[in-house]
């Protein structure tokens, strides 16, 4: 049985392993089969991570999170959790592998996956010119024109990134002002590849094996115009990710796990909560490393207090295979 | 990184559109975070279904033809190719019991 096992591996996962490590309590951190590094390994330039003064790419920020917590002893599993008991001092972690991995504490950094339209042909499409993931897929669209939807600095940025390969660039967004930073937003105003179009909801998404176009509602008067575009790139946000843990974690009325006050402890004694799965509102790089600090400062402080007959059961960092 | 072979505009026909096996083409590139990640997964599948299915890789940046011809818009994407036609495609980075459940009919 283990002390710590961390659940996620994206800043607040790494950096709870890197804290966790260097406290001597031999963490496990289980980083998902295909999503390890989490979000920023779809980035490219990440020029707001402090100590970066020239910028770092995203996966690279990742990896060097990795190392730095594998440095200090943390074992990383390439797996994907599919069952969660927390309940009682020992927690167990199921894995899709079918290993089953006992530990003390639990420290829940799952981030948040991004959010869909919901409209009937997103599915069928995605993969056939709807995208999420403007980096691994802009390529694509060389010469083309294409859509991003949204309004936030995820949706500025792939826009710019887009424009790289794209001949035109058109921002749908439902309102006339975005809530990106001022920064992302003067880059895309600046871009001549890049039209905003303001005061639309994307309502259709048209093609037959490939997007051909989107039908776009105003949101003011109602009238619908079709956009020949050859992409749609969705950036409209993420929800967190908590499928893993309904019934057994409280959430927030943001659909968050809530957490008691600023620290990261959950309403079950020993399970802890970091990173953009805790938070409805910052969901930085940064604020999710530093989320994760709190979470295994905490574990920590947990452990030190538990009786000595249950921490003595801890010694042992190896897997049950069933 | 991947111990598939890789395949070309060039070998193409040979290696897989006259092929006699059930291949799977996994269209990936260097800078595709997601295809790393799966590159690893495919692997497996191919060594432990050996004499089912055979694994290999187009580099999107290098086989422009191929990407074009399979009207590739998002990577990794992997098509199951028979007789010359693509039979199955699979698109995104999955765990490997999702890739598995997606190619039951391939590997039974």
């Amino acid at each position: 049985m283990r002390q710590v096992i961390i659940i996620g591996s994206g800043p607040a996962g790494y950096t709870a392993a890197i804290y966790a490590a260097r406290a001597s309590l031999s963490p496990l951190l289980i980083a998902s089969s295909v999503e390890a590094g989490g979000e920023l390994m779809k980035t490219t330039e990440v020029e707001n991570y402090p100590g970066f003064a020239e910028g770092i790419q995203g996966p690279e920020l990742m990896l060097a999170m990795q190392a730095q917590a594998e440095k200090f002893g943390t074992e990383i599993v390439m797996d994907d959790v599919t069952k969660l008991e927390l309940e009682g001092d020992v927690k167990r972690v199921t894995l899709g592998n079918g290993d089953v991995h006992e530990a003390l504490t639990v420290i829940f950094a799952t981030g948040s996956a991004y959010r869909k339209l919901g409209l009937e042909d997103e599915n069928r499409l995605s993969g056939y010119g709807v995208s999420w993931c403007a980096t691994c897929d802009g390529f694509f669209f060389r010469q083309k024109t294409i859509a991003v939807v949204g309004g936030g600095d995820s949706a500025m940025e792939e826009a710019t990134f887009l424009t790289k390969f794209a001949d035109k660039v058109y921002v749908v967004h439902r309102k006339d002002s975005l809530r990106a930073s001022k920064a992302m937003q003067e880059r895309a105003f600046a871009d001549p590849k890049i039209e905003f179009l303001w005061n639309k909801e994307v309502a259709h998404i048209y093609g037959d094996t490939l997007v051909t176009g989107i039908g776009v509602v105003d949101t003011v008067d109602g009238s619908e115009t079709t956009i020949d575009v050859a992409g749609l790139f969705i950036a409209i946000g993420a929800d967190p990710r908590t499928h893993l843990v309904h019934g057994q974690l409280d959430l927030t009325e943001f659909g968050t796990i809530a957490v008691d006050g600023r620290t990261s402890r959950t309403n079950i004694p020993g399970v802890f909560a970091a990173g953009d799965v805790i938070d409805p509102t910052y969901r930085q790089a940064v604020t999710a490393a530093g989320s994760g600090t709190v979470a295994a400062l905490d574990a920590e402080h947990y452990l030190a207090a538990l009786p000595k007959d249950l921490l003595s059961l801890a010694t042992e960092p190896v897997a049950a295979s069933v | 990184m991947s111990n598939a072979k890789d395949v070309t505009d060039a070998t193409f026909a040979d290696e897989v559109l006259n092929s006699s096996d059930t291949i799977m083409v996994d269209f990936w590139a260097e800078w595709c975070g997601p295809c790393r990640a799966v590159s690893p997964i495919l692997d497996a599948i191919a060594s432990e279904h050996s004499e089912k299915i055979k694994i290999v890789k187009v580099n999107v940046d290098d086989n422009p033809e191929l990407s074009m011809k399979y009207q590739i818009t998002s990577i990794p994407a992997m098509k199951v190719f028979r007789g010359g036609e693509v039979v199955k495609t699979v698109i995104g980075a999955k765990p490997k019991q999702a890739l598995e459940a997606d190619l039951a009919e391939f590997l039974a």
